[in-house]
């Protein structure tokens, strides 16, 4: 279809367009919303490209998990912009350093790839669009056979992480008390009832 | 512009297949929510039935125009937006959840036959696409209570955001496997791989017994109480809870723009009951593929389903009293968790193994 090229020019824009308002919104809940926007279109790009399932893993993973742990943070916060702006000039060299080098990476990532095609090592022949691979088949076939080991390392890491979060910030207070839904559902008559038997004309319980 | 180049081609291009796609779009979405309109009066009206009330019964026979005069009245109400409120963001949440739940429906398969598939778009990731749209609802919400700049709305949102990330997880882990049995991502695929199963094992005929929500029972019913939790429906409503929240994130909202988050919410809803019907009832295949049961069209077997499992939401909605805030996290994460993540393993291990080998 030569609509695509439309889209990819939409797309573009868009993404271009919200990455600028990430950086320059002064309300940082806008700034997250617009960096929303951006992978959106990213992903949109990606089903241009034919890598749909590439598209909808960056939507489930950013746009559904990780902006809105963003969008959580940004929010609790007390956002002080003056204070912001101050820092701003200080913090100014060091943001130009971060930026530089990567335009100078992404210039020599793009430079090689203009060179010629990327060696055998770390590219393989995309299947063919008519082809009854699919996308997603496509990729498992050589992340579970060439890369297993790369693959499982990078599980085994996000594990350890993870793990390491729960254990800076599980925290057992004393003095609270917790629902045993186990010892709650074990209760029985017999021992959450107690039969008092009051002799008649008098008032007083009897102590158990 | 060369001379290749007509308004002839550009009419056969691209405006006749856009006008096609816009009116079949036009036309599923009209349907729908007409549908819409009658299961929310289903939804009251067993709602009353169990409470012993009669429900509404004044507009129309039966009360079955309820729906389109509440529609009226929320249209031609002043739509009131409070001074403190972040005016972009706050009109923008109901639409995003409105447009996200309709979205969903690009890739719905509502049945097959020779003239060929009824879905709007036959992705090969149908599933993933669903699942993605479905992560984004939460959306609406965050944006929605934040923007009220108010307390009971951001609280709400708060804690619904959490929520509904929870229970996505454990519906994620349920669909690959209900995908590990199907061995593809396109929805109807998934619906086509329940034609064989268990029953013609046994040497039955087709029937019911095929379907995935015998040989993966214990995923069904996490499946049904993650969908509960995930388009927070009673029991799971505490992003609403209007005993202590009053209306959770829906608060400050009026007319056209609360009108927009109920119709997302019901849309979201009815999402979820053609998703557990696609995933384990069959989608449109005849309860028994018999003389009688066969012959009537498959659209009609898959509404029947999606209209039942929208009676079991309602009686759920109509019996169980709601969950406790801890107590709804200690489900998602200490029980649904863990039950979802082992059946994984054990469906993936039986596979390979070859007990239940398609």
């Amino acid at each position: 279809m030569t609509l695509t090229p439309l889209f990819f020019y939409l797309f573009a824009f868009v993404t271009v367009a919200s990455g600028f308002m990430v950086v320059t919104a002064r309300n940082p809940v806008h700034a997250v919303l617009w960096l929303i926007l951006a992978f959106f279109n990213a992903a949109g790009l990606f089903v241009l490209l034919g890598a749909e399932f590439l598209a909808m893993i960056l939507v489930v993973v950013y746009v559904g998990a990780v902006a809105v742990l963003f969008l959580f943070v940004v929010m609790m916060l007390d956002v002080d912009f003056a204070e912001l702006r101050a820092g701003f000039i200080r913090n100014a060299p060091l943001g130009a350093i971060v930026g530089i080098i990567l335009l100078i990476e992404l210039i020599m990532v793009l430079g090689f790839r203009l060179a010629g095609p990327l060696s055998t090592a770390i590219s393989l022949p995309i299947p063919a669009a008519g082809s009854s691979v699919t996308n997603t088949e496509a990729i498992g076939r050589i992340l579970y056979t060439k890369y297993v080991l790369l693959f499982q390392g990078a599980g085994l890491i996000l594990l350890v992480a993870m793990i390491g979060a729960i254990v800076l910030t599980l925290r057992h207070k004393e003095g609270v008390k917790r629902q045993s839904i186990a010892a709650q559902s074990a209760r029985t008559p017999a021992a959450a009832m107690h039969t008092v038997k009051v002799a008649s004309g008098t008032s007083t319980v009897p102590e158990r | 512009m060369d001379s290749a180049w007509s308004w002839l081609d550009v009419w056969q291009g691209y405006v006749w297949p856009l006008l096609v796609m816009a009116f079949w779009s036009v036309l599923l979405l009209t349907l729908l929510l007409v549908i819409i309109a009658f299961l929310l009066l289903l939804d009251r009206k067993v709602w009353a039935a169990v409470q012993m009330r009669r429900g509404p019964n004044m507009v129309g026979p039966f009360g079955l125009l309820q729906s389109f005069a509440d529609l009226l009245k929320f249209v031609l109400k002043e739509p009131v937006i409070p001074s403190g409120a972040d005016k972009g963001v706050f009109l923008l949440a109901p639409l995003v959840t409105a447009v996200l739940a309709l979205a969903a429906w690009a890739v719905i398969p509502v049945s097959e036959n020779s003239w060929g598939k009824w879905v709007m778009s036959d992705l090969n990731v149908g599933i993933l696409y669903l699942f993605a749209i479905s992560s984004l609802g939460v959306y609406g919400v965050i944006m929605g209570g934040w923007a009220s700049n108010s307390k009971y709305p951001f609280l709400g949102s708060l804690r619904s955001a959490a929520q509904m990330v929870s229970y996505e997880v454990s519906i994620g882990f349920v669909i690959i496997t209900v995908l590990l049995c199907v061995g593809s991502l396109n929805m109807t695929d998934i619906v086509n791989a329940q034609k064989a199963g268990i029953g013609t094992k046994l040497g039955l005929p087709n029937s019911m017994l095929d379907w995935y929500w015998l040989p993966l029972l214990p995923m069904f019913v996490v499946f049904f109480i993650s969908a509960l939790a995930e388009t927070n429906r009673p029991p799971f409503d505490l992003v609403e809870a209007e005993s202590e929240l009053v209306a959770g994130f829906m608060v400050e909202y009026s007319s056209t723009p609360y009108l927009l988050f109920m119709l997302g919410e019901y849309v979201a809803i009815v999402t979820m009951c053609a998703l557990t019907t696609i995933l384990f009832l069959g989608g449109w295949l005849p309860p028994f593929d018999v003389a009688p049961l066969n012959w009537i069209p498959g659209v009609f077997w898959f509404i029947a389903k999606v209209v039942l499992v929208f009676f079991m939401f309602a009686m759920v909605k109509a019996m169980v009293p709601r969950y406790r805030y801890d107590q709804l996290m200690r489900l998602g994460w200490k029980v649904f968790l863990p039950l979802s993540l082992l059946m994984v393993v054990l469906v993936a291990g039986i596979l390979q193994y070859g007990v239940y080998a398609q």
